[in-house]
C-alpha cells in the first residue's frame, strides 16, 4: 500500500477524507445526511465517501442505522410509512434526492439484496433473474443469453441450468441468495447495496457469497451491510462503522480492525460491547 | 363453584386406566378440569352435530316433494301451488343471474378498494376508510332493501333502464319496459352488499403477502403499480379467487334485500329488466304460507338446494383463502 | 470523472409513460373506493333524513295503531328485539364461547379439525335455510310460532363467529402466561377461566358485539321462527314482534305513515349496529393499548 491512508475525523465533521480512488464509475458522496424513521433520528448528520469498484463494509451493533444507512443511498426508505431524509447523496455527482431524480430511474443503477433471500415466488428461475426487465418491460435483445451470463456470474448456472422453469422457491437458501444476486446484476446496475446478505445464511453458503464480492468487486461498487465483523475483514476494502447513528469512523478496513482512531471503533472490533 | 371439590381429590383419576394414554403436557386428573373438558368438549360437539342435523332435517323435509317431481324439479318452471305442480327452474335461475351480475359488478370494485386500502391509499387514510367501507356490511339487509324500494328502484326505473333500452336495447339482456323491479335491481344491491365482503378478504390476504416482495420489485425500479401487478397479485391469486366465491356464497343466500328489490315473478327471463326472483325469496314470501304438505315440501327441497349449493361453495372458498394465506405467509 | 448531469437519474420517456401507468391504476382504485362510498352515504342519509322526525317517545313505547289511524309507535318491535336478541345470547354464547375454548384449549387432532370445519359450514349457511330448519325442529313440534324458536335461529347465526373469534383471540394469548399459572400450582381448567380465557375477554367481547350487530338486523330467520306479532310479547312461547320483521311489513306496505315509521326503525336499527360496531372498535383498541 503506498498511498497514505485516509485521514480519520471525528462524527461531526462534514468534510469526508479523500480516498485514493482511480477512475470512477459510480462514485457516492453522501452529505450531512439524516434519516428519521417517524420521531426516531435513526440516521444523523453522515457523510462519506464510497470508493469507486471496491467492497465497502458498514458495521456497528443492531439498531445503528447501518441498514437505514443503505436503504436512503437508493432510496428504498422513504417508502416505509412515516420515514424521511434529508441531506444529499451524490452519484457521479447527482444528488439522488433531486428535484428531477425518478427513484425507479436510481435503483435500477444501484441494486440491492435484502437480509432474507426473496425470490418472487410465482416466478421461475428465469423470470427471475429476468425480473427487472420484466417490472419495467423493457425488452431484452437476448433473454436467454442474459439469464446464463447473469447466472454464471453469481456461480449458480450449472446449479440450475437445467431446471431454470422450476420456481425459485425450490433452491436452497443460498442459492436463492444467489438468485438475488443474478436478478439484481441482470438490470445491469453500478452500485451493488447488500443488507446483511448472509445473515439468514448457514456458512457454506455464506462463504460462496463473499468468494462472489471478491469476483464482483472488479466490476461494481459494493456497499455491504454486516453484523458480522469477520465478514467485513474478510471481504471489504473500506470499513464504516456506525453508532447509534452517527457514523463513527470509516477507513481502510485494515486500519480500522488493527489500528483504529476512535475508542469507539476500537472497543467494537475487540468485542467489548455490541 | 366446582373448585373445591375438585381441589379435595386431587390426582383422583390419576389411576384409570386411560390416564397413561392422555398428552403428557397437560396435567389431568383433577374433577374440575375433567369436568371443564367434558362440558366444552359437549357443546363443541353441539356446533358438529348442528349442519348435520340441518342437512337431515331438510333432505327429510323434502322427500315429498323429490319423489314427486325427481330430477325434473330442476328443470320445470312451473310453479302453481293451487294445482300442487312445482319446478324450481326460475328460482334458480333468478338466484345465479342475480349473483352472478352482482359479482360482475362488485369484484372489478372490490379488488380496486382492497389495493387502494392494502397499498396505496395514504396510510393516515386506511383505517378509516376501511372502517367506512366495512360499515357497509354491517347495515342490515332489510335496510338495503328499504333503500333499494324507495331510492334504487326509481332511479334505475327513471333514468338506467330507459338508458340502457335506448343503447343496449338490441341485446336480449335489456329489452322490456323500465320497472325498476326486477333482476337488475336485484344484482345492484346485491353488489352493493358484497362488496364489503370480497375487498376485506382481499384486502387480507393482499397484506399476507411479504413485505420482501415489495422490496425486491421497487429494489428494482419498479413504479407501485408494477410492484403490485408483479409482486403482489400473483402470490394473491387463488386467495382473491376464494374472495370472490366467499362473496358469490354471501350473494346466493342473501335474503331480504333481493326480495324486496327483485319483483318476486317466477318466470325464466333473459332481460334483466325484467322482474324474476330466487331461491331465498320464494322461501320468505311463501314458506310461511305454504298450505299443503307438497307445496311445504317443494319450498323445503328449494332450501336443501340454497344450503347445498352455499356449502360447496364456502368450502372450496375458504380453502382457497387458507392455502394462499397459509402458502404465502410461510418463511421461505 | 463523468459530467455531471442531472438528466442520468431523471426519468427517460419509459418511465414516464411507466409512471403515468401507475398513476392511472392508482386512480381507478381511489375511484373504486369513492364508488363504494355512494351507497353508504346515500343509505345513511336516507335513513336519517326520513326518519329522524318520527323519533319520539311514543315510538319506543307505543304499540301500532291498527291500520287506518295515525301514530302508534314500533314499541313492542324493539322490546321484542331486545327478547329476542337476549334469547339469542342466551342459547349462543355459552356454545360459542365454550366450543371455541374447545378448540383452542381441550381440542386436538380429528374431532377438533371437524369442529373447526363445520363452523366454517355454518357461517356459510344462508341465514333463511336456519329458518326453514328452526322451522322444521322447533315450530312444528311446537305447532306455533315462538321466541324461542326466533331466538334458537339467531343463536345459530350467533355460534360460527363468535366460535371462531374466540378460538383466535384464545391463541392469541401468550403461552408463557399459562405456564406460568400452571407452574404456580393452578389447575390447568381455572388456569384457562382465570388467566387465558380472562387475558382474551376484551377480545371475545368485541367479537360477540359484532355477532349481536349482525343478529339484530337480521329478519330472514326470523319470518318463520318468531313471526310477528302487533301486541306485546306475551310468552316465550308465542309469536313475538321484532325491529327488522317490523321494518319489513311497513316498508312494502302502502301506507305512508307505516312507511314514515318504516323509516324510523330503520334508523333505530342502523344506529343500534353502528353504536355495537363503534363500541366494538373502541374496546379493541383500548385492550389493544392496554397490551402495549
Amino acid at each position: 500500500m503506498t498511498t497514505a491512508p485516509p485521514v480519520a475525523r471525528g462524527p461531526l465533521s462534514s468534510e469526508p477524507p479523500p480516498l485514493p480512488d482511480p477512475e470512477p464509475v459510480a462514485r457516492i458522496q453522501v452529505r450531512k445526511l439524516h434519516a428519521w424513521f417517524g420521531g426516531f433520528h435513526a440516521v444523523r448528520d453522515v457523510s462519506l465517501d464510497i470508493p469507486t469498484r471496491k467492497v465497502t463494509a458498514v458495521i456497528g451493533p443492531s439498531g445503528c442505522g447501518k441498514s437505514t444507512f443503505l436503504r436512503c443511498l437508493n432510496r428504498l426508505h422513504e417508502l416505509t410509512p412515516g420515514a424521511r431524509a434529508e441531506g444529499s447523496v451524490l452519484l457521479d455527482g447527482v444528488d439522488v434526492y433531486g428535484r428531477r431524480v425518478d427513484p425507479v430511474v436510481l435503483r435500477r443503477r444501484v441494486g440491492m439484496v435484502f437480509q432474507k433471500p426473496n425470490p418472487f415466488p410465482t416466478m421461475s428461475i428465469r423470470d427471475n433473474v429476468l425480473a427487472g426487465h420484466l417490472l419495467s418491460g423493457t425488452r431484452v435483445p437476448d433473454p436467454e443469453a442474459m439469464v446464463e451470463r447473469s447466472l454464471r456470474q453469481v456461480a449458480l448456472w450449472d446449479e440450475v441450468k437445467d431446471k431454470l422453469d422450476q420456481s425459485g422457491m425450490s433452491l436452497s437458501g443460498g442459492q436463492q441468495q444467489r438468485l438475488c444476486i443474478a436478478r439484481v446484476l441482470a438490470v445491469e446496475p453500478e452500485v451493488i447495496l447488500l443488507d446483511e446478505p448472509c445473515s439468514a445464511l448457514d456458512p457454506i453458503a455464506t462463504a460462496r457469497i463473499e468468494e462472489l464480492l471478491g469476483e464482483l468487486e472488479s466490476r461494481y461498487t459494493i456497499v455491504l451491510v454486516t453484523h458480522n465483523m469477520q465478514q467485513a475483514a474478510r471481504t471489504s476494502d473500506y470499513t464504516a462503522f456506525f453508532y447509534l447513528g452517527d457514523l463513527v469512523e470509516l477507513d481502510r478496513t485494515t486500519t480500522i480492525f488493527t489500528n483504529p482512531k476512535e475508542r469507539r471503533t476500537e472497543d467494537y472490533v475487540t468485542g467489548r460491547f455490541g | 363453584m366446582s373448585a373445591a371439590p375438585a381441589e379435595a381429590l386431587p390426582h383422583a383419576a390419576a389411576t384409570t386406566p386411560s390416564a397413561p394414554q392422555r398428552a403428557p403436557d397437560r396435567p389431568r386428573g383433577r374433577l374440575g378440569d375433567r369436568l371443564f373438558e367434558g362440558v366444552t368438549t359437549a357443546l363443541a360437539i353441539v356446533v358438529l352435530l348442528v349442519p348435520s342435523a340441518m342437512l337431515i332435517e331438510l333432505v327429510g323435509a323434502s322427500r315429498k316433494a323429490i319423489g314427486a317431481f325427481g330430477a325434473s324439479f330442476l328443470t320445470s318452471s312451473t310453479w302453481d301451488p293451487v294445482h300442487g305442480s312445482f319446478g324450481a327452474l326460475p328460482f334458480l335461475w333468478g338466484t345465479v343471474v342475480s349473483s352472478l351480475l352482482a359479482l360482475a359488478l362488485a369484484v372489478p370494485v372490490s379488488i380496486g378498494v382492497a389495493i387502494f386500502l392494502a397499498e396505496l391509499a395514504p396510510h393516515r387514510a386506511r383505517g378509516p376508510l376501511s372502517f367506512l367501507v366495512e360499515l357497509l356490511a354491517a347495515i342490515p339487509s332489510v335496510v338495503y332493501g328499504f333503500w333499494g324500494v324507495f331510492v334504487l328502484v326509481p332511479l334505475l326505473r327513471e333514468h338506467v333502464e330507459p338508458w340502457l333500452a335506448a343503447h343496449l336495447g338490441f341485446l336480449p339482456l335489456f329489452q322490456g319496459p323500465p320497472l325498476g323491479f326486477g333482476m337488475l335491481a336485484a344484482g345492484v344491491v346485491l353488489a352493493i352488499m358484497i362488496v364489503p365482503t370480497v375487498s376485506s378478504i382481499v384486502r387480507e390476504v393482499l397484506r399476507a403477502v411479504p413485505a420482501a416482495q415489495r422490496e425486491a420489485a421497487a429494489g428494482l425500479g419498479a413504479t407501485p403499480w408494477d410492484t403490485i401487478r408483479f409482486a403482489v397479485l400473483p402470490s394473491a391469486r387463488s386467495g382473491i379467487v376464494g374472495a370472490i366465491l366467499l362473496g358469490l356464497g354471501r350473494a346466493l343466500g342473501e335474503t331480504m334485500a333481493v326480495t324486496m328489490v327483485i319483483g318476486n315473478r317466477p318466470k325464466v327471463s333473459v332481460s334483466l329488466l325484467d322482474p324474476a326472483t330466487s331461491m331465498a325469496s320464494v322461501l320468505a314470501n311463501e314458506f310461511a304460507e305454504a298450505d299443503s304438505d307438497l307445496y311445504l315440501s317443494a319450498l323445503s327441497e328449494i332450501a336443501l338446494l340454497l344450503f347445498g349449493v352455499a356449502l360447496i361453495l364456502n368450502l372450496l372458498a375458504r380453502w382457497l383463502v387458507g392455502a394462499t394465506k397459509g402458502r404465502v405467509g410461510s418463511p421461505a | 470523472m463523468k459530467p455531471v448531469r442531472e438528466d442520468l437519474l431523471a426519468a427517460g420517456p419509459a418511465e414516464r409513460r411507466r409512471h403515468a401507468r401507475s398513476l392511472f391504476f392508482t386512480a381507478l382504485c381511489a375511484i373504486s373506493a369513492a364508488i363504494v362510498l355512494v351507497p353508504l352515504g346515500s343509505i345513511l342519509l336516507y335513513v336519517v333524513e326520513r326518519g329522524a322526525s318520527g323519533l319520539s317517545w311514543t315510538f319506543f313505547t307505543a304499540l301500532p295503531k291498527p291500520v287506518g289511524e295515525t301514530g302508534g309507535g314500533m314499541g313492542n318491535a324493539v322490546a321484542g328485539s331486545l327478547v329476542l336478541i337476549g334469547l339469542a345470547c342466551l342459547f349462543g354464547l355459552p356454545v360459542g364461547v365454550l366450543a371455541g375454548v374447545y378448540l383452542a384449549e381441550v381440542g386436538r387432532g380429528r374431532l377438533a379439525a371437524a369442529i373447526r370445519f363445520t363452523a366454517d359450514v355454518l357461517a356459510g349457511v344462508p341465514s333463511i335455510t336456519i329458518g326453514v330448519f328452526v322451522y322444521a325442529l322447533v315450530v312444528v313440534s311446537m305447532r306455533r310460532f315462538s321466541a324461542i324458536a326466533g331466538g334458537l335461529a339467531l343463536a345459530l347465526v350467533m355460534i360460527p363467529t363468535v366460535t371462531r373469534t374466540t378460538e383466535e383471540l384464545l391463541r392469541l394469548v401468550p403461552p408463557n402466561l399459562r405456564e406460568a399459572a400452571l407452574g404456580l400450582g393452578v389447575p390447568a381448567w381455572r388456569t384457562t377461566v382465570f388467566v387465558v380465557l380472562r387475558t382474551a375477554a376484551p377480545g371475545i367481547a368485541t367479537g360477540v358485539m359484532l355477532a349481536v350487530a349482525r343478529v339484530a338486523g337480521e329478519t330472514a330467520p326470523l319470518l318463520f321462527t318468531a313471526m310477528s306479532s302487533r301486541y306485546w310479547a306475551a310468552g316465550l312461547d308465542r309469536p313475538i314482534a321484532s325491529l327488522p320483521v317490523q321494518i319489513l311489513t311497513y316498508a312494502t306496505s302502502p301506507y305512508a305513515d307505516w312507511q314514515a315509521q318504516a323509516w324510523t326503525g330503520a334508523l333505530c336499527l342502523v344506529a343500534i349496529v353502528l353504536v355495537l360496531n363503534l363500541a366494538a372498535r373502541a374496546v379493541a383498541a383500548r385492550s389493544l393499548g392496554a397490551r402495549r
